[in-house]
Formats: structure tokens, C-alpha cells, sequence
């Protein structure tokens, strides 16, 4: 091994010598660069180039079996007038809008449930946080089945309470508030993220606080919320990217439908590269997604990244 | 909302511990009452997480006829375990569990030494350039991948990678994910230089460092990332439905969704072969929990 060979070289051995002559510095910089290498490459390899085929793709029209043909701005074009877009749009928006902020709500509410010293509360942990590493494509299936409009629980329950059955997966209206109720069910891993929150904050502050004759509520309000910001913030926008490439549920539950209703933009994209075999303009459309993800990040960062309190800024 | 336990001989002062035994006593009888609503309400949203996965056992025990029957029995009557084996032969599973394996070690192989290989240039050496190439790891962290699906396919498709399993390993072997340099990086800077300076002096490299005294403290950590490339690798569907086209080349995940887009296959062997195909998470999960919150908690917090 190289690292053998020249601890055993050190004191003067030819071979080695180019290099204990060069400047600390300068060995340094050499070895640092061998470390990150894998890294370079992949970001040039899986990221650079892969960004400019796109860019390529996306001023061309290909269907994979004749040869690209250049077209301008006609895959731009295309969003524009594309009558199905706005439907994957509205999907995607509409998924993330509801998902996203009930899956906080409902992560920090589980995570201060299970902040309690009661016996048996690791079993508690276990089954909000098992959820949410169901492997996807069995999440999928066992939804559709939860959802089912003759047979499944979902209905049972309603139906057992007096209400009468709803065509969950086949009514435009109620395929997305299905589809958030299962993202619902895998809060768990936010869960965890809040709970370490909730534990790490010094419990001097609750003293003080109640030696003040601070309540539950405002030991939350003064407290608990302004110290968890930061944690909201990160759930915030783990949850938002994850949501906006949500795939896995749209094509296997309900293949986009009904009425376009679940057509999620990287079902989207998926679909005009691989079944409408539209190369150009799903790099388009890839564009589109990076776009609207880049302009949604820095709005959360730029309103929401200054309201977060940190208790010690920097590192 | 959060109940906060604490023990009152952690005050040495009396004056004020005799004050906060006060508050303490009175607290306590409305710390009882709202314990045992916290309680209700965890027994209540236990009842309702728990729910969807004893409808999948139950139902993947079903006969057909039971299963398409209102309103719904909870217990299965006959017990057919037969349903599994149905499901798991109806596709070969086996197949698909091989090639799944092939694929998943070969990632969390590449994951664990390529990424804590690069993390260790970025936690440990100082040179020109660094900062800048770390901050490349932190953009590509909230790269969507999605992006990339359709120009890496036309890459993989010129390599003639297409229906093989390249296109689902190879990348992992540069550096495997800004994600987990990123965890390995923090978890390295947790590490005692003081260590690296002993074996500096004794003549030791950097790549020595690395391997000989880095790598095996951190085996917490790569566990961690080892089970979430794991987990990631057996779920992902995207991938396995792009590049594999053969059925002989299918993933577990692949394999059970095609399941879905035949409609005679009848819901009692699509929930077995789901139940199948969680149980292997879930026994990792027993095993390794520890590792799993360790991996959530140190990549949530300590950025």
C-alpha cells in the first residue's frame, strides 16, 4: 500500500524524494485534491455534463430512433402552449402546499408526544417512525389498497360511521387529499429530526421559565417554537424538495389520473421522455422543474432563513 | 405541550429549592392529568399509524373471496400463507431478490469508502480550493435529481449501458452522494486530531490516517450510511424502470410494481408480495435502530 511504502521512505529513499522536497503547502494541496477526486469527477461526470446534454436536448427534437434535429426555441415554445402542463403543474403545487405543512405540523406534534419519560415509549417511536422507510412501491400498493372504493379500510371506517363511500382514486376532486394522507402517514422521519430538537434544548430554560409562572402554552410559545425554528426550517425544506419530485405514488396508484389530476411534473417528465419519447421536451421540462425549485428555494430562504433563531450563530 | 420531567435535586440551592419543590407538587397534580391525556392521545395516534400495516398482513392472508367482502373482517378465515408463496413465485422473486442484492452491496460498498474517502479531504486537510469544492457539495445536496433523469439516460444509453446494472451502481463510486460527505465530513471533525498528529509524527500519511485510524472510529457512521444506501437502493424505483428492461434484470421494486400493471393479478398476492417486500426494512430496522436516528439526528442538526 502507498501509505506503507512511504511511512518506510521517509528518511531518504529516492523514489520518494520528489516529493518530501516539495513545500509542506504544496503536499498538502496535492493530497487534499487525491481525496476530493471522486467527488470532481462525479460532479463533471453525473452533473456537468449530464447539465449540458440537457441544454443540448433542449434546443433539439429526438425521439431516440432517428437523429436529434435542431429546433430552436420550439421545446421553450411548447410549455407554453402544452395543454397537459398546467395540470402537472397544479399537481405538483398543489401536492407539496398540503403535504408539506401537515406533515411539520404533524411531525412536531408526534415528536412532543414522544417527548415524554413514560415506560414503553420507545415502542410508540417505533411505530410512528416505521412508516416512513415502508419502502416506496409497497407504500404505493398498500395505499391503493387502503383506498380502494368497494373494499378498502378507508371507506369501511366512513361508511361504518355513516358516511357514505368516497371514489377516493377516482374522483379528480379527493385522488390528492388521498395522496397527502399517505404522505402523511410517513411523518415519522421529521418526527425523529423534532424529537432530538425538543431534547436538546436545556431544560434551564423551562426552570426560569416557570419559576416566572410560565404555562404549557407559553413555555411552547416563548421556548419551545423559537428554539425549534431552525429544525422547522430544515424540515421545511427537506420536505418541500422531496415533495416536489414525488413520483413513485403518481405513476403506480393512479398512473397521473384521473383527469390528469395526480400528474406530478417528474411523472411528467418521465412520461414525455420515456413513453412519448420526446427527448427535447422533457429536457425543457426538466428546466422547468430546476427553475421553479431554485425560485422557491430562495424565497424560503430569503423570508423564512432570517426569521429562524439560532442560539449560536456561525459553526 | 412538551412534558418536561425534572428531577428536583438537581437545584443545590434550598432557598430556591424549597420555592421550586412548591411549584414542583403543584405542577405534578396537573402534570398527572395531563400525562394521562398524552398518553390517550399517543394510544389514539398509535392506533391510527399501526392501522394501515395490520390491514396489509391481514389482507395479504385472505382468501380471494374474503378479501372483496363488506364490511371487511379483520381476522383472515381461512389463513392462506399460501398467498405469499403464490406471490413470490407468480414473478420470479428470487431473480429479482439476486439481482437486487448485486446492485444494493455494490452501492453500499462504493458509499461507505468513496464517501468517507472524500469527506476525510474535506474534514482533515487544509489546501487552496477547499472551501469552494465543499461548497459544491453542498449545492449539489439540493440538486434535484430529477433533473438529471433524461440526459444521464441519453449518457448511459451511448456508454451502452442500458439493461445492465452500470447505470444503477457505477455513479455511487464518485464520492457516493453530497449527502453522505456531507454526514462522514461532520462526523470525522467530531474525531481528536490529536490522533492524527501521533501517527503524523510516527511517520504516517495521510491515506494512512485515513485508513488505519479514521475509518475504523468511524464505524458508527458508516454503518449509518451504509444502512441509508441500504434503504434507498432497495426502494428506488425510478432507476431500476429507466435502465432495466429485460424482466430477467428486474429489482425487487420493479418487479412488485410490475405487478401493479397487471390487472387479472388479484390483490391478495400484490399485498403479499408488498408485506415480502417491507419485512426485510422492517428486521433492518429492529436490528440497526440505533443507526437510523443516529443518521437523522446527525444530519439534521448538526449543520
Amino acid at each position: 500500500m502507498a501509505s506503507q511504502a512511504q511511512a518506510q521512505a521517509l528518511p531518504a529513499q529516492t523514489g520518494w524524494k520528489w516529493w518530501t522536497n516539495l513545500p509542506l503547502a504544496r503536499r498538502r494541496t496535492i493530497t487534499g485534491y487525491i481525496f476530493i477526486s471522486p467527488f470532481m469527477l462525479g460532479v463533471l461526470f453525473w452533473v456537468v455534463i449530464p447539465v449540458l446534454v440537457n441544454l443540448y436536448l433542449t434546443f433539439h427534437s429526438w425521439n431516440l430512433m432517428s437523429p436529434p434535429r435542431f429546433v430552436g426555441l420550439a421545446n421553450i415554445e411548447t410549455l407554453f402552449k402544452d395543454p397537459i402542463l398546467p395540470y402537472a403543474l397544479k399537481a405538483t403545487f398543489l401536492y407539496t402546499m398540503m403535504s408539506v405543512p401537515l406533515g411539520l405540523v404533524l411531525g412536531f406534534f408526534l415528536a412532543n408526544l414522544i417527548n415524554t419519560n413514560i415506560r414503553g415509549i420507545a415502542v410508540f417511536r417505533t411505530i410512528f417512525y416505521l412508516p416512513s422507510i415502508v419502502p416506496a412501491v409497497a407504500n404505493a400498493l398498500l395505499w391503493a389498497w387502503m383506498f380502494n372504493t368497494e373494499f378498502g379500510l378507508i371507506n369501511s371506517f366512513i361508511r361504518a360511521l355513516g358516511g357514505s363511500k368516497i371514489a377516493w382514486l377516482q374522483d379528480p376532486a379527493w385522488a390528492m387529499p388521498a395522496f397527502v394522507i399517505l404522505s402523511l402517514w410517513g411523518s415519522g422521519a421529521s418526527m425523529i429530526i423534532f424529537l432530538a430538537g425538543l431534547q436538546g434544548i436545556p431544560d434551564i430554560y423551562y426552570e426560569a421559565a416557570e419559576i416566572d409562572g410560565a404555562g404549557r402554552w407559553a413555555k411552547m410559545r416563548h421556548i419551545t417554537l423559537p428554539m425549534m425554528s431552525p429544525i422547522f426550517f430544515f424540515n421545511l425544506v427537506i420536505g418541500f424538495i422531496n415533495s416536489f419530485q414525488v413520483f413513485v405514488i403518481g405513476y403506480l396508484i393512479t398512473d397521473g389520473g384521473p383527469q390528469n389530476s395526480t400528474l406530478f411534473l417528474v411523472l411528467y417528465i418521465y412520461r414525455s421522455a420515456f413513453q412519448n419519447l420526446k427527448m427535447g421536451y422533457a429536457a425543457a421540462l426538466s428546466w422547468l422543474l430546476f427553475g421553479i425549485l431554485l425560485v422557491l428555494s430562495l424565497i424560503i430562504f430569503r423570508y423564512l432563513g432570517r426569521r429562524v433563531y439560532y442560539e449560536n450563530p456561525g459553526e | 405541550m412538551a412534558v418536561i420531567e425534572r428531577p428536583i435535586n438537581d437545584l443545590e440551592n434550598s432557598d430556591i429549592e424549597i420555592g421550586v419543590r412548591g411549584t414542583h407538587r403543584r405542577m405534578s397534580r396537573s402534570d398527572r392529568a395531563w400525562r394521562t391525556f398524552t398518553i390517550v392521545v399517543l394510544l389514539v395516534m398509535a392506533f391510527i399509524m399501526v392501522m394501515p400495516f395490520v390491514w396489509l398482513v391481514t389482507s395479504s392472508l385472505k382468501s380471494q373471496v374474503q378479501i372483496f367482502q363488506y364490511p371487511p373482517e379483520w381476522i383472515p378465515n381461512p389463513v392462506r400463507f399460501e398467498n405469499y408463496t403464490n406471490a413470490l413465485t407468480y414473478k420470479p422473486f428470487g431473480l429479482y431478490l439476486r439481482n437486487t442484492m448485486i446492485i444494493v452491496t455494490l452501492n453500499v460498498i462504493a458509499v461507505v469508502f468513496t464517501s468517507s474517502f472524500v469527506a476525510y479531504g474535506f474534514a482533515r486537510m487544509r489546501f487552496w480550493g477547499r472551501d469552494f469544492w465543499f461548497g459544491v457539495v453542498i449545492a449539489t445536496l439540493f440538486l434535484p435529481y430529477a433533473i438529471m433523469i433524461v440526459p444521464q439516460f441519453i449518457m448511459f444509453s451511448r456508454l451502452g449501458w442500458v439493461d445492465t446494472f452500470l447505470p444503477l451502481t457505477v455513479p455511487y463510486f464518485f464520492g457516493g452522494g453530497a449527502f453522505n460527505i456531507f454526514l462522514m465530513r461532520q462526523f470525522f471533525r467530531t474525531i481528536p486530531e490529536e490522533l492524527a498528529d501521533a501517527a503524523r509524527i510516527d511517520g504516517c500519511t495521510e491515506f494512512g490516517i485515513y485508513w488505519r485510524i479514521m475509518m475504523p472510529l468511524s464505524r458508527p457512521a458508516l454503518i449509518t450510511i451504509g444502512i441509508f444506501t441500504f434503504l434507498s437502493s432497495w426502494n428506488d424505483l425510478l432507476g431500476p424502470i429507466i435502465y432495466l428492461r429485460s424482466p430477467e434484470n428486474f429489482t425487487v421494486a420493479a418487479g412488485l410494481a410490475s405487478f401493479r400493471s397487471i390487472q387479472d393479478v388479484s390483490w391478495d398476492l400484490q399485498l403479499a408480495a408488498s408485506t415480502a417486500m417491507i419485512l426485510p426494512i422492517v428486521i433492518l430496522f429492529f436490528f440497526a435502530q440505533r443507526y437510523f436516528v443516529r443518521g437523522i439526528v446527525m444530519t439534521g442538526l448538526k449543520g
